[in-house]
């Protein structure tokens, strides 16, 4: 038998140790290679009298077992046109049959788990009789399927439930959030927690002690704890309950939390077999339906590409930030400095008075003591965190900086301003970005002494929670800029996509889009409630006029004239540009001064301003929820494909990642460029030519969109 | 087809449906019997010329379970030739038993026959029953399920009645039961209800408060607005993405009270009357049964009411007593405001605001209160109609002979 992803040893007392070590694999995760040597094994363990009980652990230090390879159930997923739902449901069946084999083989299998045990990782453990956790509370162990669109498909949904009931185990299954080693052994789910270096013996010492080879679930008299099936009383409220509060996170945009609520719901009716084929039944589903291989391409196997730099260039060393010279302590150079320093990053924080970068030092201060009072920061960790973020007037303190980000006044005066200064201390080689969002970084560039070392970094705002940086490339931005660039956002852990300059970059450019169409709809009449909820349940995650009051009505008026100016007769009018017009002469600028198209009263919740129908009657007839989406959607959509045609964004994977993570475009499509693929290039096209008969140019299809119509192509093969 | 005849109609006071209602100690099948019974001694007809007992029941488990109304009728005297079929449209069940057993008529395939309709709220809990359509995530994620007060609260918000419209209507509700009860209006259809040793538990609706008024309403917390925040709000929102956010107006005090209670309708042929001598009160024009919705699922009377108004060939000015079932305050304001009536034209002797509504029988209760209140003003047709959980109703008219 092969050992290229389970090692096999037997010791003197009968006991098997199972040591998982999956090869070419950073990280374990079961792929076929697992399955066929689980299965050996398997067989070898129930047969061989001299093996007489097994021990399950992993030969990995990161990871015990991190769940199944995505990459290779995307793989399958391709051939899925030409798989009947019977073969798809076998094939998803064979882990669960196989975990079955391992609980049901007759010999007491101990499970000793170090490390990250996500997934199918925990599947397997829960498979097993007897679990012992090592006391590190780093470990996490979870079920996170759902986050790709997922449900856990090798017994989760019936086994941890079984463990730990069944109300408190719904919000572990429907939002796949981990637990502690403490925490599992809490709710049930493990049942022993030692020193790291301990858990194997303790795992023998369970078996050789007369460890029952049996699962609760086999034994007679079973009883579920909390609760036994739907009609207990315990548990009847909880199915009533748990599917709205679900609906009311998911818009019923995520159809795997659906088959988890019924995987639980029917399978608990059910003996164990009858239960795990259930679950197989709704993962199948699941496989078989457009969410889940969406969302996996896009939010897993593409963003992991992503985060580990796909785009760099391959030339150039490695050129880690040592000391980043932040310029301009505003809301955004303020969080830049505080996610650097929390890499471990000297940073210099430099405003135009020490008052002001002191301000912007104490946004740092505020985020660490309220990550105090909450314990999930020690105190030594933010002191230190502190000591790294220097606040200084005084350009000479940039000396030595190996990067720039420049986050200052959207003025090029100013910016050419701050340039030069700066450029006068920094070395040669420091690369300099600039966090301009609106500003063409090929222009910005001129006003520097070296336009190859000049680079946009686009950040998103607040800075520490969002997770996308948009890396702008200039006319003649070299490939050390972009490594160093890129080598950087992987220092701070964030996500970066890499586009082309051009006026509102992509994610600016894209994101306007819905507000815009949002505002157009509300000049013709339609229900501002009715645009709003579409957009929100249509998984955006926020409402077009809840974002554009964010964002601000001043700003979004003077970015409106700027493009204007900028592009004279190449300026595309629309009813939105009035909208906004009018409510920036009415001084609504939106949240920041609490009204805009929402009323923010001091001691309630916010709510459409209703003095937006004085100025936009309702018309009488109002278009349905589905024709508003569209509307929502395509117009992003189409922007979207304007930008790869003119190749502002080059890759299919860039515009999805930017998209969701950017500006919140619905993360269950997969991103806008996985929409149109699942739509269905044919059909988007043709519905996008009614929506331009209808409303304008806007909707105008690309002529690269009509070409691939015309060739039969798809963004993604 | 054949006529099909209301003879007679009994009903059972209704009790508080809590541990100190003064039917809580009667079982549901007493209950229904005892009704039963009273239709068998005010009427001299054969007890084994009954075709078929139908009886509405909700929440048919337990002791309300196994085919109750069989079981009532012998236990009320009748023959063991008598059948008997439990039927269940929740809030309609009553109701829908007299349909059935008229529809039977009209075929030709009954010749006297029993609606009733039965349930104890104080001894089988609402909902106990169960029910895909409440718990199974592939059924209730489908149709939208939310609570029926949630449902009653867009109906408020979408069709813009306030707090204050509501309330109101509950008073009304109050007052007019009062001088109902006072002025007599229910000696006909009213039996009390007794122990085994003949002692009379209860002789009048106890779920009353003729002295509630409209500053007391307006002290009540409204019910559903933290299950609505929980998910229940968002679920029916996303059904209608032109409301903003669900107005929560209902409470204990506007919405139909929970009380334990049985009635029954003696109906057959002109033939068999003539038989047993006993005199046809009304004839069962038509009755017409709808879906709509099952999220805001309490919209339907309207519905119903034109769609048997149009199978009768009447129209709605033909009507002279409509009775709507008061489960919620903005039902009744809905169906005024869809039918284009006014309030003072709609349970004009209250209704279960004021009385309670013990699910399964309160549509036989108020088809007899429709019935009685023809005979007393002398009016033609009446229409009856109830909203229906998850997205029903039903509605009968009746004319007066």
């Amino acid at each position: 038998m092969t050992q290229r992803a389970i090692k096999f040893d037997l010791d003197q007392d009968g006991i098997a140790l199972l040591s998982i070590d999956v090869e070419d694999q950073n990280m374990n995760v079961i792929n076929q290679t697992f399955m066929e040597e689980l299965e050996a094994h398997i067989k070898t363990i129930a047969s061989d009298d001299t093996i007489r009980g097994v021990v399950i652990c992993s030969a990995k230090e990161n990871a015990f077992l991190a769940g199944a390879d995505l990459n290779m159930v995307l793989g399958d997923l391709a051939g899925r046109d030409d798989a009947t739902p019977d073969a798809m449901f076998e094939a998803s069946f064979s882990l669960n049959k196989l975990f079955r084999a391992l609980e049901t083989c007759g010999k007491p299998i101990a499970v000793a788990i170090a490390g990250l045990t996500l997934g199918g990782g925990l599947e397997l453990a829960l498979s097993c009789h007897y679990r012992v956790v090592a006391d590190n509370d780093k470990i996490k162990l979870g079920l996170p399927e759902v986050q790709v669109g997922l449900i856990p498909g090798a017994g989760g949904t019936q086994r941890l439930p079984r463990l730990m009931g069944i109300q408190l185990a719904l919000p572990y299954l429907l939002q796949g959030k981990n637990m502690t080693p403490k925490q599992a052994l809490a709710n049930n789910v493990i049942d022993e927690i030692a020193p790291a270096d301990e858990i194997v013996n303790k795992a023998k010492a369970w078996i050789l002690g007369g460890g029952k080879a049996t699962q609760p679930w086999d034994q007679k008299r079973f009883k579920i704890p909390g609760g036994q099936g739907v009609y207990d009383p315990n548990i009847v409220q909880t199915f009533m309950g748990a599917p709205a509060m679900t609906q009311k996170q998911t818009k019923n945009n995520y159809p795997a939390t659906v088959a988890i609520l019924s995987a639980v719901f029917e399978g608990h009716q059910l003996p164990i077999d009858k239960a795990l084929e259930v679950e197989s039944q709704y993962f199948t589903q699941q496989l078989l339906g457009d969410v889940a291989p969406n969302m996996i391409r896009t939010l897993f196997v593409n963003k992991n590409k992503a985060d580990k730099l796909i785009r760099r260039p391959k030339n150039v060393p490695e050129a880690k930030t040592k000391k980043l010279g932040m310029l301009g302590a505003g809301l955004m150079g303020a969080g830049i400095a505080y996610v650097s320093a929390k890499a471990g990053i000297e940073v210099i924080l430099l405003d135009r008075e020490l008052e002001y970068a002191q301000k912007g030092k104490a946004y740092s201060e505020a985020i660490l003591e309220k990550g105090i009072k909450r314990k999930k920061v020690t105190q030594e960790k933010a002191d230190k965190l502190l000591s790294l973020i220097k606040p200084t007037a005084d350009y000479a303190d940039l000396e030595g900086c190996d990067l720039i980000i420049e986050a200052v006044l959207e003025d090029p005066k100013v910016k050419a301003d701050v340039t030069a200064k700066a450029e006068a201390v920094i070395p040669e080689s420091c690369i300099y970005g600039s966090n301009t969002s609106t500003l063409p970084i090929s222009m910005l560039a001129k006003s520097s002494r070296s336009e190859e070392k000049f680079i946009g970094i686009h950040f998103f705002s607040p800075v520490d929670k969002m997770p996308l940086v948009e890396i702008i490339l200039g006319e003649k931005t070299s490939d050390e800029a972009l490594a160093k660039a890129l080598d950087y956002v992987r220092q701070i852990r964030k996500t970066p996509i890499v586009v082309n300059d051009s006026r509102g970059f992509y994610t600016s450019r894209c994101f306007m889009t819905y507000p815009l169409e949002a505002s157009n709809m509300l000049a013709e009449g339609i229900s501002p409630v009715l645009i709003e909820n579409s957009g929100v349940y249509s998984g955006m995650a926020v409402g077009p006029f809840a974002v554009n009051d964010e964002v601000g009505i001043d700003l979004s008026h003077h970015i409106g004239e700027a493009t204007k100016a900028a592009l004279g007769d190449a300026y595309k009018t629309e009813a939105s540009h009035k909208v906004i017009g009018k409510l920036y002469e009415l001084g609504r600028n939106g949240k920041k001064n609490k009204k805009g198209f929402y009323e923010y009263p001091e001691d309630g919740k916010k709510y459409i301003w209703p003095g937006l129908s004085d100025h936009y009657p309702l018309a009488e007839e109002q278009p349905s929820q589905e024709d508003v989406t569209r509307r929502l959607l395509y117009r992003q959509a189409l922007e979207v494909v304007r930008c790869m045609e003119e190749n502002v964004v080059t890759a299919p994977e860039d515009a999805d990642i930017g998209a969701i993570f950017g500006w919140g475009f619905a993360p269950w499509t997969g991103g806008p460029i996985s929409m149109i693929d699942t739509i269905g290039i044919d059909t988007f096209v043709s519905e996008c030519d009614e929506l331009a008969k209808k409303h304008g140019e806007m909707f105008d299809v690309p002529e690269s969109l009509r070409k691939m119509q015309r060739d039969g192509e798809k963004f993604y093969s | 087809m054949t006529d099909a005849f209301i003879f007679d109609h009994v009903r059972s006071p209704r009790g508080r449906g809590k541990k100190d209602g003064s039917l809580h100690s009667v079982t549901p099948i007493n209950l229904l019997s005892q009704a039963l019974a009273a239709i068998k001694d005010r009427n001299d007809f054969d007890v084994a010329a009954i075709d078929d007992v139908i009886t509405g029941c909700v929440t048919a488990v337990g002791e309300q379970g196994g085919d109750i109304g069989r079981f009532a009728a012998i236990m009320a005297g009748y023959s063991d030739d008598v059948p008997g079929v439990h039927i269940n449209r929740f809030c309609a069940s009553g109701l829908v038993a007299t349909n059935y057993a008229a529809a039977s008529v009209m075929a030709g395939q009954a010749d006297l026959i029993i609606g009733s309709g039965v349930e104890s709220m104080s001894r089988v809990t609402m909902g106990f029953d169960g029910g895909a359509w409440l718990f199974d995530p592939q059924v209730t994620n489908k149709i939208g399920t939310v609570l029926q007060g949630i449902s009653a609260d867009m109906i408020a918000t979408k069709y813009g009645f306030s707090r204050e419209q509501c309330d109101e209507y509950a008073i009304l509700s109050q007052k007019r039961t009062k001088k109902a009860w006072d002025d007599g209006h229910f000696k006909g259809a009213v039996i009390p209800i007794k122990d085994s040793i003949g002692r009379t538990l209860l002789d009048h609706d106890e779920h009353m408060r003729p002295n509630t008024t409209i500053e007391d309403l307006a002290g009540l917390k409204a019910s559903f607005t933290d299950m609505g925040e929980l998910g229940f709000d968002s679920v029916i929102m996303q059904k209608y993405p032109e409301i903003e956010g669900v107005n929560h107006v209902h409470h204990a005090g506007n919405s139909s009270g929970i009380v334990d209670g049985a009635a029954a309708m003696l109906i057959g042929s002109q033939e068999s009357g003539e038989r047993y001598g006993l005199k046809p009160r009304a004839r069962i024009v038509a009755y017409a049964d709808v879906g709509v919705d099952p999220s805001i699922m309490l919209t339907g009377p309207g519905k119903s009411a034109r769609k048997a108004l149009k199978r009768a060939g009447l129209s709605r000015d033909d009507i002279d007593v409509w009775e709507v079932n008061e489960a919620f305050a903005s039902v009744v304001l809905r169906f005024c405001q869809e039918m284009d009536l006014g309030t003072e034209q709609v349970n004009v002797g209250g209704g279960a605001i004021a009385m309670g509504h013990p699910l399964g029988a309160t549509g036989n209760m108020i088809l007899g209160t429709a019935l009685d209140e023809l005979e007393r003003t002398g009016g033609r047709y009446a229409l009856t109609t109830l909203c229906v959980g998850g997205g029903m109703a039903t509605a009968t008219i009746i004319e007066r002979v």
